[in-house]
Protein backbone atom coordinates (compact mmCIF):
# COMPACT_ATOMS: atom_id res chain seq x y z
CA UNK A 1 0.00 0.00 0.00
CA UNK A 2 2.77 2.13 0.77
CA UNK A 3 4.79 2.84 -2.55
CA UNK A 4 5.93 6.55 -3.88
CA UNK A 5 3.36 6.45 -6.18
CA UNK A 6 0.65 6.73 -3.10
CA UNK A 7 2.86 9.31 -1.19
CA UNK A 8 3.52 11.35 -4.16
CA UNK A 9 -0.20 11.41 -5.54
CA UNK A 10 -1.66 14.51 -6.30
CA UNK A 11 -5.35 13.10 -5.58
CA UNK A 12 -4.71 11.88 -1.77
CA UNK A 13 -7.42 9.92 -0.64
CA UNK A 14 -7.53 10.84 3.28
CA UNK A 15 -5.84 13.21 5.75
CA UNK A 16 -3.17 10.68 6.23
CA UNK A 17 -1.90 10.09 2.67
CA UNK A 18 -1.87 13.74 2.38
CA UNK A 19 0.23 14.36 5.33
CA UNK A 20 2.60 11.15 4.47
CA UNK A 21 3.06 12.35 0.65
CA UNK A 22 4.06 16.24 1.94
CA UNK A 23 6.77 14.35 4.46
CA UNK A 24 7.87 12.38 1.36
CA UNK A 25 8.29 15.16 -0.83
CA UNK A 26 10.79 16.90 2.59
CA UNK A 27 12.60 13.65 2.38
CA UNK A 28 12.76 13.37 -1.35
CA UNK A 29 14.42 17.19 -1.25
CA UNK A 30 16.52 16.58 2.14
CA UNK A 31 17.98 13.34 0.25
CA UNK A 32 19.50 15.74 -2.11
CA UNK A 33 21.90 17.64 0.13
CA UNK A 34 24.75 14.95 0.96
CA UNK A 35 26.07 16.59 3.38
CA UNK A 36 22.56 17.21 5.58
CA UNK A 37 22.20 13.30 4.85
CA UNK A 38 25.94 13.08 6.26
CA UNK A 39 25.05 15.09 9.18
CA UNK A 40 21.68 13.14 9.66
CA UNK A 41 23.44 9.48 9.63
CA UNK A 42 25.74 10.65 12.09
CA UNK A 43 23.76 12.70 14.68
CA UNK A 44 21.67 9.26 14.50
CA UNK A 45 24.61 6.94 14.73
CA UNK A 46 25.31 9.17 17.82
CA UNK A 47 22.15 8.91 19.61
CA UNK A 48 22.09 5.32 18.92
CA UNK A 49 25.56 4.66 20.25
CA UNK A 50 24.09 6.74 23.62
CA UNK A 51 21.16 4.12 23.81
CA UNK A 52 23.16 1.05 23.15
CA UNK A 53 26.35 2.04 25.53
CA UNK A 54 26.27 -0.22 27.80
CA UNK A 55 25.87 -3.79 24.84
CA UNK A 56 28.83 -1.58 22.74
CA UNK A 57 30.72 -0.80 25.45
CA UNK A 58 33.90 -3.37 26.22
CA UNK A 59 34.69 -2.24 30.02
CA UNK A 60 33.24 -0.85 32.88
CA UNK A 61 33.05 2.90 32.35
CA UNK A 62 34.71 3.02 36.16
CA UNK A 63 36.69 0.78 36.50
CA UNK A 64 40.23 2.05 37.27
CA UNK A 65 43.46 0.22 37.07
CA UNK A 66 46.36 2.26 37.47
CA UNK A 67 49.19 0.33 36.16
CA UNK A 68 47.26 0.33 32.73
CA UNK A 69 46.89 4.50 32.68
CA UNK A 70 47.88 6.92 29.93
CA UNK A 71 48.00 3.48 27.51
CA UNK A 72 47.51 4.28 23.59
CA UNK A 73 44.98 3.23 21.68
CA UNK A 74 45.29 -0.78 21.17
CA UNK A 75 42.92 -3.74 20.31
CA UNK A 76 42.63 -4.22 23.96
CA UNK A 77 41.52 -0.17 24.52
CA UNK A 78 40.17 0.94 21.27
CA UNK A 79 40.82 4.80 21.92
CA UNK A 80 43.12 4.35 24.89
CA UNK A 81 43.20 5.14 28.57
CA UNK A 82 42.84 8.24 30.85
CA UNK A 83 45.07 8.91 33.85
CA UNK A 84 43.25 6.51 36.33
CA UNK A 85 43.35 3.66 33.87
CA UNK A 86 39.61 3.68 32.50
CA UNK A 87 38.79 3.00 28.61
CA UNK A 88 38.42 5.97 26.82
CA UNK A 89 36.14 4.23 24.75
CA UNK A 90 33.71 3.15 27.07
CA UNK A 91 33.53 6.16 28.86
CA UNK A 92 32.64 8.23 25.17
CA UNK A 93 29.75 6.00 24.96
CA UNK A 94 28.26 6.46 28.44
CA UNK A 95 29.19 10.38 28.01
CA UNK A 96 27.07 10.17 24.99
CA UNK A 97 24.72 9.69 27.16
CA UNK A 98 25.12 12.26 29.82
CA UNK A 99 26.46 15.01 27.05
CA UNK A 100 23.62 14.53 24.15
CA UNK A 101 20.74 13.49 27.17
CA UNK A 102 21.87 17.41 28.57
CA UNK A 103 21.13 18.62 24.77
CA UNK A 104 17.64 17.05 24.67
CA UNK A 105 17.09 17.62 27.99
CA UNK A 106 17.53 21.62 27.25
CA UNK A 107 15.43 21.23 23.57
CA UNK A 108 12.62 19.92 25.57
CA UNK A 109 12.55 22.87 27.91
CA UNK A 110 13.75 25.38 25.96
CA UNK A 111 11.79 25.14 22.25
CA UNK A 112 8.05 24.80 23.72
CA UNK A 113 8.47 27.41 26.43
CA UNK A 114 9.89 29.84 23.33
CA UNK A 115 7.30 28.83 21.24
CA UNK A 116 4.65 29.65 23.24
CA UNK A 117 5.78 32.37 24.72
CA UNK A 118 6.72 33.94 21.00
CA UNK A 119 3.35 32.77 19.62
CA UNK A 120 1.98 34.55 22.36
CA UNK A 121 3.29 37.37 22.69
CA UNK A 122 2.90 37.93 18.89
CA UNK A 123 -0.25 37.11 18.47
CA UNK A 124 -1.65 39.22 21.89
CA UNK A 125 0.30 42.10 21.17
CA UNK A 126 0.06 45.31 23.15
CA UNK A 127 1.42 45.20 27.37
CA UNK A 128 1.44 41.51 27.35
CA UNK A 129 3.77 41.37 24.02
CA UNK A 130 5.81 44.52 25.78
CA UNK A 131 6.10 42.59 29.14
CA UNK A 132 6.94 38.92 27.51
CA UNK A 133 9.71 40.61 25.15
CA UNK A 134 11.44 42.72 27.71
CA UNK A 135 11.98 39.95 29.85
CA UNK A 136 13.34 38.19 26.74
CA UNK A 137 15.94 40.79 25.95
CA UNK A 138 16.54 40.81 29.54
CA UNK A 139 18.01 37.14 29.29
CA UNK A 140 19.45 38.22 25.41
CA UNK A 141 21.72 40.73 27.28
CA UNK A 142 23.71 38.26 29.01
CA UNK A 143 26.65 36.43 27.43
CA UNK A 144 24.88 33.02 27.46
CA UNK A 145 28.09 31.44 29.01
CA UNK A 146 28.70 34.04 31.59
CA UNK A 147 24.72 33.77 32.16
CA UNK A 148 25.14 29.94 32.90
CA UNK A 149 27.76 30.24 35.01
CA UNK A 150 26.43 32.90 37.32
CA UNK A 151 23.44 30.65 37.51
CA UNK A 152 25.63 27.35 38.42
CA UNK A 153 27.55 29.29 40.86
CA UNK A 154 24.53 30.10 42.37
CA UNK A 155 23.03 26.52 42.44
CA UNK A 156 24.84 23.36 43.24
CA UNK A 157 27.30 22.22 40.32
CA UNK A 158 26.07 19.07 38.76
CA UNK A 159 24.21 17.78 35.40
CA UNK A 160 20.85 19.16 36.70
CA UNK A 161 21.90 22.36 36.96
CA UNK A 162 23.70 22.86 34.33
CA UNK A 163 20.27 21.76 31.99
CA UNK A 164 18.85 23.97 34.17
CA UNK A 165 21.50 27.22 33.22
CA UNK A 166 21.71 26.18 29.96
CA UNK A 167 17.66 26.47 29.42
CA UNK A 168 17.70 29.31 30.56
CA UNK A 169 19.93 30.91 28.91
CA UNK A 170 18.99 29.51 25.40
CA UNK A 171 14.84 30.11 25.15
CA UNK A 172 15.06 33.53 24.26
CA UNK A 173 15.98 33.40 20.68
CA UNK A 174 13.14 30.63 20.11
CA UNK A 175 10.59 32.89 21.59
CA UNK A 176 12.17 36.16 19.22
CA UNK A 177 12.12 33.98 16.29
CA UNK A 178 8.43 32.47 17.01
CA UNK A 179 7.22 36.24 17.55
CA UNK A 180 8.64 37.21 14.26
CA UNK A 181 6.98 34.35 12.66
CA UNK A 182 3.85 35.02 14.48
CA UNK A 183 4.07 38.82 13.78
CA UNK A 184 4.47 37.55 9.80
CA UNK A 185 1.10 35.89 9.72
CA UNK A 186 -1.56 37.43 12.14
CA UNK A 187 -2.95 39.83 10.31
CA UNK A 188 -3.61 37.40 7.19
CA UNK A 189 -6.81 36.51 6.02
CA UNK A 190 -6.33 32.89 6.71
CA UNK A 191 -5.92 34.16 10.68
CA UNK A 192 -8.97 36.17 10.53
CA UNK A 193 -10.97 33.77 8.96
CA UNK A 194 -9.98 31.35 12.07
CA UNK A 195 -11.24 34.36 13.96
CA UNK A 196 -14.61 34.47 12.11
CA UNK A 197 -14.93 30.73 12.69
CA UNK A 198 -15.27 32.11 16.29
CA UNK A 199 -11.96 30.23 17.44
CA UNK A 200 -10.88 31.38 20.88
CA UNK A 201 -7.52 33.36 21.06
CA UNK A 202 -5.86 30.03 22.40
CA UNK A 203 -7.21 27.31 19.61
CA UNK A 204 -5.72 30.23 17.28
CA UNK A 205 -2.55 30.14 18.96
CA UNK A 206 -2.11 26.35 19.27
CA UNK A 207 -3.86 25.19 16.10
CA UNK A 208 -2.73 27.83 13.74
CA UNK A 209 -0.52 30.23 14.47
CA UNK A 210 2.52 27.46 16.35
CA UNK A 211 2.53 25.13 13.48
CA UNK A 212 3.40 27.72 11.09
CA UNK A 213 5.95 28.45 13.79
CA UNK A 214 7.21 25.07 13.91
CA UNK A 215 9.45 24.24 10.97
CA UNK A 216 11.68 27.63 11.15
CA UNK A 217 11.72 26.80 15.43
CA UNK A 218 12.96 23.05 14.15
CA UNK A 219 15.92 24.50 12.07
CA UNK A 220 16.81 26.53 14.89
CA UNK A 221 17.09 24.00 17.23
CA UNK A 222 19.31 21.80 15.23
CA UNK A 223 21.34 24.39 14.58
CA UNK A 224 21.74 25.51 18.72
CA UNK A 225 22.29 21.72 19.19
CA UNK A 226 26.03 22.15 18.41
CA UNK A 227 26.18 25.75 20.40
CA UNK A 228 24.20 23.34 23.20
CA UNK A 229 26.67 21.01 23.08
CA UNK A 230 29.79 23.55 23.33
CA UNK A 231 28.13 25.38 26.56
CA UNK A 232 27.19 21.99 28.41
CA UNK A 233 31.26 20.91 27.56
CA UNK A 234 32.23 24.28 28.18
CA UNK A 235 30.58 23.97 31.86
CA UNK A 236 31.88 20.37 32.27
CA UNK A 237 35.22 21.71 31.27
CA UNK A 238 35.03 24.55 34.06
CA UNK A 239 33.73 22.25 36.81
CA UNK A 240 30.01 23.47 36.98
CA UNK A 241 28.36 20.91 34.78
CA UNK A 242 28.74 16.98 35.26
CA UNK A 243 31.46 16.47 38.11
CA UNK A 244 34.11 13.51 38.10
CA UNK A 245 33.90 10.70 37.80
CA UNK A 246 30.66 11.34 35.83
CA UNK A 247 31.83 10.42 32.05
CA UNK A 248 30.82 13.79 30.21
CA UNK A 249 32.61 14.78 27.19
CA UNK A 250 33.68 18.51 28.60
CA UNK A 251 34.62 17.05 31.79
CA UNK A 252 36.87 14.07 30.28
CA UNK A 253 38.83 17.14 28.50
CA UNK A 254 39.14 19.03 31.48
CA UNK A 255 40.82 16.26 33.47
CA UNK A 256 42.88 14.78 31.10
CA UNK A 257 44.02 18.52 30.14
CA UNK A 258 47.36 18.19 31.47
CA UNK A 259 48.62 15.58 28.99
CA UNK A 260 47.83 17.41 25.95
CA UNK A 261 51.45 17.49 24.80
CA UNK A 262 52.64 14.13 25.89
CA UNK A 263 49.04 11.87 25.87
CA UNK A 264 47.22 14.05 23.49
CA UNK A 265 44.63 10.97 22.65
CA UNK A 266 43.54 11.28 25.91
CA UNK A 267 41.54 14.55 25.85
CA UNK A 268 41.44 15.12 22.14
CA UNK A 269 39.41 12.06 21.81
CA UNK A 270 36.62 13.53 23.94
CA UNK A 271 37.11 16.35 21.80
CA UNK A 272 36.98 14.94 18.57
CA UNK A 273 33.64 13.18 19.79
CA UNK A 274 32.21 16.76 20.58
CA UNK A 275 33.55 17.89 17.32
CA UNK A 276 31.69 15.52 14.77
CA UNK A 277 28.35 15.94 17.33
CA UNK A 278 27.91 19.11 17.14
CA UNK A 279 29.02 19.42 13.44
CA UNK A 280 26.84 17.05 12.98
CA UNK A 281 23.90 18.60 14.13
CA UNK A 282 25.15 21.69 12.12
CA UNK A 283 24.85 19.92 8.54
CA UNK A 284 21.30 18.74 9.51
CA UNK A 285 19.96 21.67 10.44
CA UNK A 286 21.27 23.35 7.50
CA UNK A 287 19.71 20.51 5.54
CA UNK A 288 16.42 21.05 7.06
CA UNK A 289 16.27 24.69 6.32
CA UNK A 290 16.65 24.59 2.79
CA UNK A 291 13.86 21.91 3.43
CA UNK A 292 11.43 23.27 5.68
CA UNK A 293 11.63 27.00 5.93
CA UNK A 294 9.38 28.12 3.98
CA UNK A 295 10.96 31.58 3.27
CA UNK A 296 13.95 29.60 1.10
CA UNK A 297 12.05 28.38 -1.51
CA UNK B 1 -31.42 42.46 10.02
CA UNK B 2 -28.62 44.07 10.25
CA UNK B 3 -28.21 48.21 10.60
CA UNK B 4 -25.24 50.08 10.96
CA UNK B 5 -25.41 53.75 12.07
CA UNK B 6 -22.66 56.61 12.18
CA UNK B 7 -20.20 53.94 11.48
CA UNK B 8 -16.38 56.03 12.36
CA UNK B 9 -12.90 54.40 12.06
CA UNK B 10 -9.39 55.75 12.74
CA UNK B 11 -6.46 53.92 11.54
CA UNK B 12 -4.09 56.77 13.66
CA UNK B 13 -4.20 59.81 11.81
CA UNK B 14 -6.46 57.99 9.15
CA UNK B 15 -10.02 58.25 8.94
CA UNK B 16 -10.92 55.66 6.92
CA UNK B 17 -14.93 55.63 7.85
CA UNK B 18 -16.86 58.55 8.15
CA UNK B 19 -20.60 58.51 9.52
CA UNK B 20 -21.90 55.35 7.40
CA UNK B 21 -25.26 54.19 7.87
CA UNK B 22 -27.20 51.83 6.10
CA UNK B 23 -29.99 49.13 7.03
CA UNK B 24 -30.38 45.63 5.49
CA UNK B 25 -33.80 43.38 5.74
CA UNK B 26 -33.57 39.91 5.63
CA UNK B 27 -32.55 37.99 2.83
CA UNK B 28 -31.85 40.92 0.85
CA UNK B 29 -28.43 41.62 -0.55
CA UNK B 30 -26.51 44.95 -0.27
CA UNK B 31 -23.85 46.44 -2.40
CA UNK B 32 -20.97 48.79 -1.27
CA UNK B 33 -19.01 50.49 -4.01
CA UNK B 34 -16.12 52.49 -4.47
CA UNK B 35 -12.72 52.83 -5.64
CA UNK B 36 -10.09 51.50 -3.92
CA UNK B 37 -9.27 53.56 0.20
CA UNK B 38 -12.63 54.42 -0.40
CA UNK B 39 -13.40 52.82 3.31
CA UNK B 40 -15.98 49.99 1.74
CA UNK B 41 -13.59 46.82 3.12
CA UNK B 42 -13.30 48.80 6.34
CA UNK B 43 -17.05 49.02 6.91
CA UNK B 44 -17.49 45.11 5.75
CA UNK B 45 -14.10 44.06 8.15
CA UNK B 46 -15.95 46.17 11.40
CA UNK B 47 -19.30 44.53 10.95
CA UNK B 48 -17.29 41.30 10.96
CA UNK B 49 -15.54 41.80 14.38
CA UNK B 50 -12.24 42.27 12.75
CA UNK B 51 -11.21 45.79 13.25
CA UNK B 52 -11.53 46.95 17.02
CA UNK B 53 -11.99 50.54 17.73
CA UNK B 54 -14.60 51.86 15.73
CA UNK B 55 -17.39 53.88 16.89
CA UNK B 56 -21.07 54.31 16.11
CA UNK B 57 -24.35 51.55 16.58
CA UNK B 58 -24.06 48.23 14.56
CA UNK B 59 -26.67 45.67 15.56
CA UNK B 60 -27.68 42.35 14.09
CA UNK B 61 -31.32 40.98 14.00
CA UNK B 62 -32.33 43.62 16.59
CA UNK B 63 -29.37 43.28 19.40
CA UNK B 64 -26.40 45.80 19.43
CA UNK B 65 -22.49 44.37 18.58
CA UNK B 66 -19.90 45.06 21.20
CA UNK B 67 -16.77 45.33 20.23
CA UNK B 68 -16.11 41.66 21.17
CA UNK B 69 -18.53 39.25 19.33
CA UNK B 70 -19.34 35.62 20.99
CA UNK B 71 -19.74 32.25 18.91
CA UNK B 72 -23.54 32.85 17.93
CA UNK B 73 -22.45 35.76 16.10
CA UNK B 74 -20.16 34.18 14.27
CA UNK B 75 -22.61 31.26 13.84
CA UNK B 76 -24.92 33.72 11.73
CA UNK B 77 -22.29 35.90 10.01
CA UNK B 78 -19.59 34.17 7.80
CA UNK B 79 -17.19 36.24 5.23
CA UNK B 80 -15.35 35.26 2.10
CA UNK B 81 -11.95 37.19 1.62
CA UNK B 82 -10.83 39.22 -1.20
CA UNK B 83 -7.33 36.84 -1.64
CA UNK B 84 -8.26 33.65 -1.86
CA UNK B 85 -4.33 33.07 -1.63
CA UNK B 86 -3.94 34.36 1.52
CA UNK B 87 -7.65 33.62 2.87
CA UNK B 88 -6.51 29.65 3.22
CA UNK B 89 -4.24 28.37 5.84
CA UNK B 90 -1.06 27.26 3.95
CA UNK B 91 -0.57 24.35 6.26
CA UNK B 92 -4.20 23.08 6.03
CA UNK B 93 -5.70 20.18 3.70
CA UNK B 94 -8.80 21.68 2.47
CA UNK B 95 -10.36 18.89 4.96
CA UNK B 96 -9.00 20.27 7.91
CA UNK B 97 -9.76 24.06 6.83
CA UNK B 98 -13.44 23.11 6.11
CA UNK B 99 -13.77 20.40 9.28
CA UNK B 100 -12.52 23.62 11.81
CA UNK B 101 -15.79 25.46 11.99
CA UNK B 102 -17.32 22.47 12.81
CA UNK B 103 -15.29 21.53 15.73
CA UNK B 104 -15.31 25.24 16.98
CA UNK B 105 -19.22 24.99 17.16
CA UNK B 106 -19.41 21.45 18.21
CA UNK B 107 -21.50 20.35 15.50
CA UNK B 108 -21.95 16.30 14.56
CA UNK B 109 -21.65 14.57 11.29
CA UNK B 110 -18.63 16.47 9.86
CA UNK B 111 -18.27 13.59 7.30
CA UNK B 112 -21.11 14.77 5.68
CA UNK B 113 -21.07 17.81 5.74
CA UNK B 114 -17.97 18.01 4.64
CA UNK B 115 -18.98 15.99 1.74
CA UNK B 116 -21.83 18.36 0.93
CA UNK B 117 -20.36 21.32 1.37
CA UNK B 118 -17.75 20.61 -1.54
CA UNK B 119 -20.49 19.66 -3.62
CA UNK B 120 -22.16 22.53 -3.37
CA UNK B 121 -19.54 24.59 -4.57
CA UNK B 122 -18.97 22.46 -7.63
CA UNK B 123 -15.53 20.78 -6.01
CA UNK B 124 -14.72 17.52 -6.78
CA UNK B 125 -14.10 15.33 -3.67
CA UNK B 126 -10.37 14.66 -5.10
CA UNK B 127 -9.53 18.11 -3.71
CA UNK B 128 -10.52 17.70 0.02
CA UNK B 129 -7.34 16.02 1.00
CA UNK B 130 -5.12 18.39 -1.09
CA UNK B 131 -3.00 21.64 -0.07
CA UNK B 132 -4.27 25.25 -0.52
CA UNK B 133 -1.14 25.51 -2.93
CA UNK B 134 -2.25 22.65 -5.25
CA UNK B 135 -5.40 24.29 -6.38
CA UNK B 136 -6.10 26.57 -8.70
CA UNK B 137 -7.68 30.45 -7.46
CA UNK B 138 -10.91 29.70 -8.30
CA UNK B 139 -10.86 26.31 -6.94
CA UNK B 140 -9.35 28.24 -3.55
CA UNK B 141 -12.09 30.66 -3.41
CA UNK B 142 -14.85 28.02 -3.87
CA UNK B 143 -12.99 26.31 -0.63
CA UNK B 144 -13.68 29.86 1.53
CA UNK B 145 -17.46 30.18 -0.01
CA UNK B 146 -17.46 26.54 1.43
CA UNK B 147 -16.02 26.98 4.88
CA UNK B 148 -18.00 30.42 5.01
CA UNK B 149 -21.34 28.47 4.31
CA UNK B 150 -20.32 25.10 6.54
CA UNK B 151 -21.86 26.39 9.52
CA UNK B 152 -24.96 27.34 8.12
CA UNK B 153 -24.82 31.33 8.78
CA UNK B 154 -27.62 33.42 7.48
CA UNK B 155 -25.75 36.47 7.06
CA UNK B 156 -22.93 36.39 4.43
CA UNK B 157 -20.15 39.30 4.06
CA UNK B 158 -18.24 39.20 0.67
CA UNK B 159 -14.93 41.08 0.55
CA UNK B 160 -14.28 41.45 -2.96
CA UNK B 161 -14.90 38.00 -3.65
CA UNK B 162 -13.93 37.94 -7.54
CA UNK B 163 -11.51 40.77 -7.86
CA UNK B 164 -8.39 38.21 -7.50
CA UNK B 165 -9.60 35.99 -10.18
CA UNK B 166 -9.66 35.66 -14.25
CA UNK B 167 -12.29 36.72 -15.78
CA UNK B 168 -13.94 33.44 -16.96
CA UNK B 169 -13.85 31.97 -13.17
CA UNK B 170 -14.80 35.37 -11.58
CA UNK B 171 -18.56 34.84 -13.66
CA UNK B 172 -18.33 31.16 -12.40
CA UNK B 173 -17.89 32.46 -8.69
CA UNK B 174 -20.53 34.88 -9.34
CA UNK B 175 -23.39 32.47 -10.82
CA UNK B 176 -22.23 30.38 -7.66
CA UNK B 177 -22.86 32.71 -5.10
CA UNK B 178 -26.04 33.98 -6.93
CA UNK B 179 -27.09 30.24 -6.75
CA UNK B 180 -26.28 29.93 -3.18
CA UNK B 181 -27.98 32.96 -2.02
CA UNK B 182 -31.07 31.92 -3.84
CA UNK B 183 -31.02 28.72 -2.94
CA UNK B 184 -30.05 29.50 0.93
CA UNK B 185 -32.20 32.65 1.53
CA UNK B 186 -28.61 34.31 2.53
CA UNK B 187 -28.48 37.98 3.31
CA UNK B 188 -25.67 39.28 2.17
CA UNK B 189 -23.39 42.47 1.28
CA UNK B 190 -21.21 42.58 -1.53
CA UNK B 191 -17.95 44.92 -1.04
CA UNK B 192 -16.71 45.58 -4.49
CA UNK B 193 -15.12 48.55 -7.17
CA UNK B 194 -17.05 46.90 -10.03
CA UNK B 195 -20.61 48.17 -10.84
CA UNK B 196 -21.49 45.28 -12.93
CA UNK B 197 -20.87 42.41 -10.25
CA UNK B 198 -22.49 44.57 -7.39
CA UNK B 199 -25.86 44.57 -10.45
CA UNK B 200 -25.17 41.26 -11.19
CA UNK B 201 -25.78 40.12 -7.19
CA UNK B 202 -27.70 42.89 -5.29
CA UNK B 203 -30.93 44.68 -5.10
CA UNK B 204 -29.62 47.52 -3.06
CA UNK B 205 -26.27 49.70 -3.46
CA UNK B 206 -23.91 52.42 -1.95
CA UNK B 207 -21.71 54.43 -3.52
CA UNK B 208 -18.66 55.27 -0.95
CA UNK B 209 -16.01 58.19 -1.86
CA UNK B 210 -13.29 59.14 0.81
CA UNK B 211 -15.28 57.03 3.67
CA UNK B 212 -18.80 58.47 3.58
CA UNK B 213 -21.69 57.25 1.78
CA UNK B 214 -22.36 59.42 -0.82
CA UNK B 215 -25.54 57.70 -2.66
CA UNK B 216 -27.55 55.04 -2.17
CA UNK B 217 -30.11 53.57 -4.82
CA UNK B 218 -31.09 50.30 -6.09
CA UNK B 219 -30.20 48.59 -8.82
CA UNK B 220 -33.62 49.36 -10.99
CA UNK B 221 -32.67 52.79 -10.80
CA UNK B 222 -28.56 52.31 -11.41
CA UNK B 223 -29.72 50.69 -14.96
CA UNK B 224 -32.27 53.22 -15.38
CA UNK B 225 -29.80 55.48 -15.36
CA UNK B 226 -31.02 57.05 -12.32
CA UNK B 227 -27.91 58.22 -10.67
CA UNK B 228 -27.71 61.41 -8.84
CA UNK B 229 -24.39 61.82 -7.99
CA UNK B 230 -21.52 62.67 -10.03
CA UNK B 231 -18.85 60.09 -8.58
CA UNK B 232 -21.47 56.98 -9.22
CA UNK B 233 -22.05 58.68 -12.89
CA UNK B 234 -17.79 58.21 -13.00
CA UNK B 235 -17.87 54.42 -11.84
CA UNK B 236 -20.84 53.31 -14.12
CA UNK B 237 -19.16 55.57 -17.12
CA UNK B 238 -15.80 53.79 -15.93
CA UNK B 239 -18.09 50.19 -16.06
CA UNK B 240 -19.44 50.85 -19.73
CA UNK B 241 -15.62 51.57 -20.66
CA UNK B 242 -14.79 48.32 -19.49
CA UNK B 243 -17.25 46.44 -20.52
CA UNK B 244 -17.08 47.95 -24.21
Amino acid sequence: MISSDWLLSSEPASRRQAAWGRRYQAWLAFRRNPLAVAGLAVALAMLLMAVFAPLLATHDPGAQNLANRLQPPSAAHWFGTDELGRDVWTRILYGARITLGMVVAVVLLVAPVGLLVGCAAGYAGGWLDRILMRVTDVFLAFPRLILALAFVAAMKPGVESAVAAIALTAWPPYARLARAETLRIRDADFIAAVRMAGASPWRIVLRHVAPVCIPSLIVRVTLDMSSIILTAAGLGFLGLGAQPPLPEWGTMIATARRFILDQWWVPVIPGIAIFLASLSFNLLGDGLRDVLDPKQR
Amino acid sequence: MIEVQDLDVRFGAVHAVRGVSFAIAAGESFGLVGESGSGKSTVLRALAGLIPGWTGAMSLQGRALGPKRDRTFFRSVQMVFQDPYGSLHPRQTVDRILAEPLAIHGLDGAEARIRRALEEVSLSPIVRFRYPHQLSGGQRQRVAIARALIADPSVLLLDEPTSALDVSVQAEVLNLLADLRAARQLTCILVSHNLAVVAHLCERLAVMQQGKVVEALDVAALRAGQAQHPHTRDLIALSRDLDG
